[in-house]
C-alpha cells in the first residue's frame, strides 16, 4: 500500500523515510533488498529528482553512496542488519574520511527474527566504527530525524548510521509533509587526498579528526533536540530509544523518561542529572544491553537486562511485567493448533528441484531466500544455511573435508541474487581450489522473498527499465566451470538425469534451473490452464502430495467411502487440485504414474 | 481519555488482510483518531499466517497490541480466530470468515483440521459473529471481496457511519471494481447490523 492521502499522510515507517530522504534533498541511493528495510528504496525510486538502484550487495551500496557524498551530493544506503555486516568494511573507513556531501547509512535490525537468520543489534557497530547513530522509535519521527541525520553528517563530516527495527519499518503511521531542503555543498570533482586516500600517513591523521568529532558530537547530544527528559513521577524513571520508549510510554506513562533520540555518542551530563532526579533507574531497551552498558561504564546504578529480555522484540505487556510482576492480569490460555508455515507457491519452480534433492542422498548447502523454505516439510531438503552466499563456500569446505567420500554427496543452492550477492566469489573459490562439489542456481530472474525486486540477472533496473541481464551460463565458464547445464526445473523427471550426471562429475559442475517466479507479473497476467484430479483413477499413492504443493490436498476417506467411490476399500483416501490455487507448473503430473492429473482443457 | 480500541486481524497469506486493515486505519482516521498499524512482511506472506494490529485513540504509543486486550478480532480464516486466543479479553468481540483453509500439515494428511475450533472462543463466553464472506463475495460477482465483506461486518462494532467506508473504498480500488466493492461492503454490514 504506497497510496497516499493529503497532510497529514498515513504511512509506513519506510515509506516515510523515503519521503524524508526525497525532503533532505538526497540525489543518491543504492542498497540491496532485506527485510524490514526493503520498502525504503522501493518507496524512493518512485520520487523524481532522485537517483536510486539496487546494488549486487550491501558493501557496493554502501560504497556508491559513498561516492556519491565524496561528489558533493547527499547520499543514502539502505540494508538490514546481516547487510550492514556485508557493508562494514567500506564502513569503518568512511568513518575516517567523513563526507562532503551527507551520508546516511539505514539499517534494519530485526528483533525476533521474522525475516532473518539472526537477530543481532546494529548499535555496536556505531561504537566499533565511531560513528553517530541515530534511532527514531516511530514512523513520524523517522521522518523527521531522517533529515536531521543529514544536516548532522554535513555539519560534523561524518557518515550516521540512522537504525530502525521491524516496528518501525513495518508500523503504519500519521506523517505529516515537509519542508524540502538541500545540502549546502557544492558538488563537483574536489581532490582532497589527505582526506579520501586512506593509507597509514593519510589515515593517521584522519585517526585524530575521528577522536575530535565523536568528541564534538558527544558535546551536540548533550542539548540535541532528540534527546529530551519528560518530566513525571519520579519513584521510576527511564532511559530508552527507539520503539521501546513507545512500550514504557504505554506501560508507565507517568513516569520520567529520558527519550535517546542518538544512542551513539550519549550525552553523559545529561544522564547523569536524569539519573540522580529519580529513585530507581531504569533501562530499557531490546536486544542487547548496548545503553546499559555504557551508563554503568559512567559508574550509574540502573536496572536493565537484570529484568529487560534480551532475546526477542519487547512489547508493552513484557516491559511492564518485567519491571512490575504483579500487575499483570491472567491471559486465556493458547490453543494448540496445527502450524501454518509459509510455504512456496503453487507453481514455485523452487519445488521441482527440492523434490529431486529430497529424494537424492546428498547433503544440501542452501543459501538465502524463497528456497530456504526446501527447508520445511514434506520436502525437508535444506542441510545447512548460515547467510548469503554461505552455501558454495560451505559445500566446498565439506568437500575438503571429507575427500572422496564427499564424492556425490554434497550440493549447494543458491539463487539468482544470492549467487551475484555473494555466492560467485565462493564458486571462483571452489573452482581454483578444485574441489567437485554441484552447485545448482535457482534462477527464477528476480529477488523474490523481499517482494519482487529486480536484480543484474534480471534484464530490469529499479524502476523497471531495461537493463542489461547477466548470462549466468557465460559467467560460470568465465570463471573456469567446464560443466554447465540449464534444465527447467518443472520438469522433474528431466531434471533428475541432470542432476545425477553432474553428482558423477569428477569436477565443479553447475546446473542453472531456470524458470520465472509466479508471482513476476508478466506471470500472473499470462493465461494459467490448471491442473485437475480425475478423483476416480487417483490411487491415493500420494505422490503428488508430498511435493508440498498448497493447491493439491489430501482427502481421507473411510473404507465405505472409498467403495462407494470405486476404489479399493483399503485406499486411504485421495488427492485433489484446488484450480483457483494451481498455477499450471505440471510438477504434479509428472509424478502421478496413474494418470490421474489432467490440464483443464482435457 | 476518549474511545480508543484495539483490532486484531488474522488470517492466511493471500487473503488481502492488508487491504481490509488499511480501510479500517483510514475509516478511524477520517474520524479524527490517532491510529498506528504494525504489519509483519517477508516470511509472513507464502501462504502463512498473517496478523495486522490496528491500535486507535486520542495518541497512540506502542504500535502492538497488548495480550489480553485486543477489543475486536477480525479473523479470515477459522482456525486463524483461535491462534491468538491469549489476546483476547471477555468482552472482545471476535468476527468470523467461516472460511477454512488447510494449512500444510493438514493438507498432505499429516494431521486434520480441528472439528468446532470456535467452540473454544464460544466456550470463554466471547461473542462471535459467523461471515460467510467466501460466499456473500462470490454472490455479489467477485470471490475477491471476500475483505471487503469483512470490514463491512466490523464496520458496525465502530462508530463511523457507512458513508466514511463507503467513500475509503471508493477512492481505493480501481474504478472497475468499485460497485461491487461496495456491493460487498453492504453486504457484510448486513450481517452484523
Amino acid at each position: 500500500m504506497t497510496e497516499k492521502i493529503d497532510n497529514p499522510l498515513w504511512m509506513s515507517g519506510n515509506e516515510a523515510i523515503a519521503l524524508a530522504a526525497y525532503e533532505a534533498g538526497v540525489k543518491v541511493a543504492s542498497g540491496y533488498p532485506g527485510t524490514p528495510s526493503t520498502e525504503i528504496l522501493e518507496n524512493l525510486s518512485r520520487y523524481e529528482g532522485v537517483y536510486t538502484e539496487w546494488a549486487p550487495n550491501e558493501k557496493v551500496g554502501l560504497e556508491v553512496a559513498i561516492g556519491a557524498s565524496f561528489a558533493g551530493v547527499r547520499a543514502l544506503a539502505t540494508m538490514k542488519h546481516v547487510g550492514l555486516n556485508v557493508a562494514a568494511d567500506p564502513l569503518f573507513t568512511a568513518s575516517y574520511t567523513g563526507v562532503r556531501g551527507g551520508l546516511v547509512v539505514i539499517v534494519a535490525d530485526d528483533p525476533e527474527m521474522h525475516s532473518s537468520q539472526n537477530e543481532q543489534d546494529s548499535r555496536n557497530y556505531a561504537f566499533a566504527a565511531k560513528l553517530p547513530m541515530l534511532e527514531p522509535s516511530d514512523p513520524a519521527e523517522a521522518k523527521e530525524l531522517l533529515k536531521l541525520a543529514f544536516a548532522i553528517s554535513e555539519e560534523y563530516d561524518t557518515p550516521v548510521l540512522f537504525r530502525i527495527t521491524t516496528r518501525i519499518a513495518h508500523v503504519k503511521g500519521v506523517i505529516t509533509k515537509g519542508e524540502m531542503l538541500s545540502s549546502l555543498v557544492t558538488p563537483g570533482i574536489e581532490k582532497m587526498p589527505a582526506k579520501f586516500v586512506m593509507l597509514p600517513g593519510n589515515a593517521r591523521a584522519r585517526r585524530v579528526v575521528v577522536e575530535e568529532r565523536m568528541r564534538l558530537l558527544r558535546e551536540m547530544a548533550e542539548n540535541a533536540p532528540f534527546n529530551v527528559v519528560e518530566a513525571g513521577d519520579s519513584r521510576r524513571g527511564f532511559i530508552t530509544s527507539s520503539v521501546s520508549y513507545l512500550y514504557v510510554k504505554a506501560s508507565f506513562p507517568d513516569a520520567a523518561v529520558l527519550k535517546l533520540g542518538m544512542c551513539w555518542p550519549l550525552p553523559e551530563l545529561m544522564i547523569r542529572d536524569f539519573a540522580k532526579s529519580v529513585d530507581q533507574l531504569y533501562v530499557v531497551e531490546e536486544l542487547d544491553p548496548f545503553l546499559e552498558l555504557h551508563i554503568r561504564a559512567m559508574g550509574i546504578a540502573c536496572h536493565g537486562k537484570d529484568l529487560i529480555p534480551s532475546q526477542g522484540e519487547l512489547n508493552t505487556a513484557i516491559v511492564r511485567k518485567a519491571i512490575d510482576p504483579t500487575s499483570v492480569a491472567e491471559l486465556f490460555a493458547p490453543v494448540a493448533l496445527p502450524m501454518r508455515p509459509p510455504n512456496m507457491c503453487a507453481g514455485c519452480p523452487h519445488r521441482g528441484i527440492f523434490y529431486n534433492l529430497s529424494r537424492m542422498k546428498v547433503f544440501v548447502s542452501g543459501d538465502i531466500g524463497c528456497y530456504t523454505l526446501g527447508f520445511l516439510p514434506p520436502l525437508s531438503a535444506m542441510d545447512s544455511c548460515v547467510c548469503m552466499g554461505a552455501s558454495v563456500g560451505i559445500a566446498h569446505g565439506m568437500a575438503k573435508a571429507l575427500g572422496d567420500d564427499a564424492k556425490g554427496k554434497v550440493v549447494s543452492v543458491i539463487g539468482d541474487s544470492t549467487f551475484i550477492h555473494t555466492g560467485l566469489s565462493g564458486l571462483i573459490n571452489t573452482v581454483y581450489n578444485g574441489s567437485s562439489s554441484l552447485l545448482i542456481i535457482l534462477d527464477n530472474r528476480i529477488t523474490a522473498m523481499t517482494g519482487q525486486q529486480n536484480n543484474p540477472a534480471s534484464g530490469c533496473n529499479i524502476k523497471g527499465e531495461a537493463a542489461n541481464a547477466i548470462d549466468l551460463e557465460a559467467l560460470c565458464r568465465a570463471v573456469g566451470v567446464k560443466h554447465v547445464d540449464v534444465v527447467n526445473p518443472h520438469d522433474i523427471n528431466g531434471c533428475r538425469k541432470v542432476l545425477n550426471k553432474a553428482l558423477e562429475c569428477d569436477e565443479v559442475s553447475v546446473v542453472i534451473a531456470r524458470a520465472p517466479c509466479v508471482l513476476l507479473p508478466e506471470m500472473k497476467k499470462a493465461a494459467n490452464i490448471p491442473y485437475r484430479t480425475l478423483v476416480a483413477s487417483c490411487t491415493g499413492c500420494m505422490a503428488c502430495v508430498r511435493l508440498g504443493c498448497p493447491a493439491i490436498s489430501w482427502n481421507p476417506v473411510s473404507p465405505e467411502k472409498a467403495k462407494s467411490l470405486g476404489y479399493k476399500e483399503k485406499q486411504k483416501g485421495f488427492a485433489l487440485i484446488n484450480e483457483v490455487q494451481c498455477n499450471g507448473c505440471g510438477q504434479c503430473q509428472a509424478l502421478c504414474k496413474f494418470d490421474a492429473i489432467v490440464r483443464q482443457e482435457a | 481519555m476518549g474511545a480508543q480500541g484495539n483490532i486484531l486481524f488474522s488470517g492466511v497469506g493471500g487473503q488481502g488482510i492488508l487491504l481490509a486493515s488499511e480501510i479500517m486505519a483510514y475509516a478511524l482516521l477520517a474520524a479524527g483518531y490517532d491510529a498506528k498499524k504494525s504489519e509483519v512482511h517477508g516470511m509472513a506472506q507464502r501462504g502463512g499466517s498473517v496478523t495486522a494490529q490496528l491500535r486507535y485513540g486520542d495518541k497512540v504509543y506502542s504500535p502492538l497490541i497488548e495480550p489480553g486486550r485486543a477489543d475486536i478480532q477480525v479473523a479470515f480464516e477459522m482456525m486463524e480466530a483461535v491462534r491468538y486466543l491469549p489476546y483476547l479479553h471477555k468482552g472482545s468481540t471476535v468476527i468470523v470468515n467461516t472460511q477454512k483453509i488447510l494449512p500444510p500439515s493438514v493438507a498432505t494428511g499429516q494431521t486434520s483440521y480441528p472439528e468446532n475450533v470456535l467452540d473454544h472462543i464460544t466456550a470463554l463466553g466471547i461473542r462471535v459473529v459467523l461471515v460467510d464472506a467466501f460466499d456473500l463475495a462470490r454472490e455479489v460477482g467477485e470471490v475477491r471481496t471476500a475483505n471487503v465483506v469483512m470490514v463491512g461486518a466490523v464496520s458496525t462494532f465502530l462508530p463511523m457511519d457507512a458513508s466514511v467506508y463507503e467513500g475509503i473504498i471508493s477512492a481505493r480500488v480501481p474504478a472497475r471494481f468499485r460497485d461491487v466493492n461496495l456491493q460487498a461492503f453492504a453486504a457484510g454490514r448486513k450481517v452484523s447490523q
